[in-house]
């Protein structure tokens, strides 16, 4: 079976602020979920599925569908970090073919800036085999990711310039998005000469620290039939595992290796169809293996891939992150793939900010990257396309 | 011992001998008595063949460091007492890589490839941590 446009994203909400100091979580939840069936033209009274993760309060799902009133037929709590809303995409529309499912309503809400949540966490973790051989030597998220880093600059000769690169495009999109926490341009001199943080990233190489949230309306082709809105197939879609091997640990590559090569097959494309990238940058890093583990390049060339502009909008080789993603733009509550989804709908749709609308975009491709790099990781890949 | 915060690790009955071992100055890990392979963390079920035969065995102590970091702000306010410190990847001699410090060095000397040797720091209930110092 293949889930090939057999389930359309038909809405989406990214919530407005980065800032909410006078909301609960689960009040941020509801506004999302609100917002983003508003954008598809349905009502709480239409969804039938419901799917959070490690952010929603309490019970998880149990306890956000009773807050919303929901009449769920189906639930699902998949915890994979920050990847968690792309792998609800997967499973929503694999629920769709299967024919449990007519809408499913995704949602992502948190307050790690006025809220006082530090990021990494699900939450889940105090009892975690791993923590007695981990948390006791002071490792970090950053540092996790700097280790990789490390080892990538180490065996492909990466540098730091071009990590910045990364930087540099992203915050050359969000100066276009009026809601963004940094909106100005920044240089390759600016990220290299900012407070280095955990060796070799420095503070510009990393994502900022936003509350907010946002939400997914995934629903059959026959509900898609039926509303006014533009809606988006899901052509493909992968996930893939990585982990510490049991000690063989290897940081020079990602679950991408593994998420990206099933969601192009199932959607019967290669990279070079790809015509805009959301791709998962909590830090510079995050973004430069991902590229060359989807393919984009070869493996160790992601440093020269990103040089010359490769992923500025709108004429870039690869145009990504067109809202300032989560190095400038938004990255709530700790969790950055929901807002990568948004952004590839709204690209597929037209619907971009003018400035740095991909011309004819035709097939994007939007990828989570959830827990520590390279060492337990859950990565995701949806392919995405036009009606 | 280094100067780095040294807090008692939680012990589980599956990693009793590990830590028993720390105390004592060696690291003991479970070697699979039916593929051979050493997992880290230690387990009691071989991840590679399922065996559930495992030895306890003292590693050599001897390692190279496979990537490290060294942070230079933030972490909880006992670790921020101590910044920079360096957080490593070292792989022990007998294959596994291991999270842990280098200490008792420059940070700025540490790379990777470098052979470092492990050092225990007491935490004062019947364990220790493992790190790593530049081998002399």
């Amino acid at each position: 079976m293949t889930v090939r446009g057999k389930a359309h994203i038909a809405g989406v909400y990214e919530h407005p602020l980065r800032e909410i100091p006078d909301k609960t979580v689960p009040q941020i939840h509801a506004e999302v979920a609100i917002g983003a069936l508003a954008d598809a033209g349905l009502t709480l009274d239409d969804v039938d599925a419901y799917y959070s993760a490690g952010d929603a309060p309490g019970f998880g799902g149990l306890s956000m569908a009773d807050y919303l009133g929901l009449n769920c037929r189906h639930i699902d709590d998949t915890e994979t970090g920050g990847s968690s809303y792309l792998v609800h995409v997967q499973h929503a529309a694999a629920a769709i073919a299967a024919g449990h499912v007519d809408v499913a309503l995704i949602t992502l809400a948190g307050k790690p800036r006025t809220g006082g949540a530090r990021p990494g966490g699900s939450g889940r973790v105090s009892s975690a085999p791993e923590s007695a051989f981990e948390t006791q030597w002071g490792l970090g998220v950053i540092s996790g990711y700097a280790m990789a880093a490390m080892r990538h600059m180490h065996e492909f000769g990466t540098t730091s310039e071009q990590l910045a690169e990364i930087k540099v495009a992203a915050s050359t999109h969000a100066q276009h998005n009026p809601n963004a926490f940094l909106r100005d341009v920044v240089t390759v001199e600016e990220v290299v000469g900012s407070r280095m943080i955990s060796d070799p990233l420095h503070l510009l190489d990393s994502c900022v620290i936003t509350d907010g949230g946002g939400a997914l309306v995934v629903v059959s082709e026959a509900v898609a039939n039926t509303l006014d809105r533009h809606t988006v197939p899901v052509l493909g879609t992968g996930f893939g595992f990585k982990g510490t091997n049991s000690g063989r640990v290897d940081l020079t590559y990602t679950g991408a290796r593994i998420s990206g090569p099933a969601a192009f097959a199932e959607a019967g494309v290669t990279p070079d169809d790809i015509d805009y990238a959301s791709i998962y940058d909590s830090f510079t890093i995050t973004v430069l293996m991902t590229l060359e583990d989807l393919g984009f390049c070869e493996k160790g060339k992601g440093g020269e891939f990103v040089l010359d502009g490769a992923l500025q909008a709108p004429h870039g080789r690869l145009p990504f992150n067109t809202d300032g993603g989560g190095l400038c733009n938004n990255h709530p509550a700790n969790r950055g793939g929901m807002t990568k989804v948004i952004e590839a709908v709204r690209q597929l749709r037209g619907e971009a900010h003018a400035p740095v609308q991909v011309p004819d975009c035709e097939i994007a491709l939007a990828h989570g990257t959830g827990g520590s790099l390279a060492t337990r990781m859950g990565s995701a890949t949806l392919i995405l396309g036009r009606d | 011992m280094s100067e780095l915060p040294t807090y008692p690790p939680e012990v589980t009955p599956e990693t009793q001998p590990f830590w028993d071992a720390t105390a004592q100055g060696r690291i003991d890990l479970a070697v699979c008595d039916s593929c051979g392979f050493i997992p880290y963390y230690p387990r009691s079920i071989c991840p590679d063949c399922q065996g559930t035969d495992m030895t306890w065995t003292t590693m050599s102590g001897n390692g190279t460091v496979y990537s490290f970091s060294v942070t230079r702000s933030g972490g909880g306010r006992a670790w921020r007492e101590q910044l920079p410190f360096v957080l490593a990847y070292v792989q022990l001699d007998e294959g596994p890589i291991m999270l842990t410090n280098i200490v008792d060095c420059d940070p700025d000397t540490v790379t990777i490839g470098m052979a470092v040797t492990a050092v225990f720091d007491d935490t004062g209930e019947g364990t220790a941590l493992v790190r790593f110092t530049p081998t002399s």
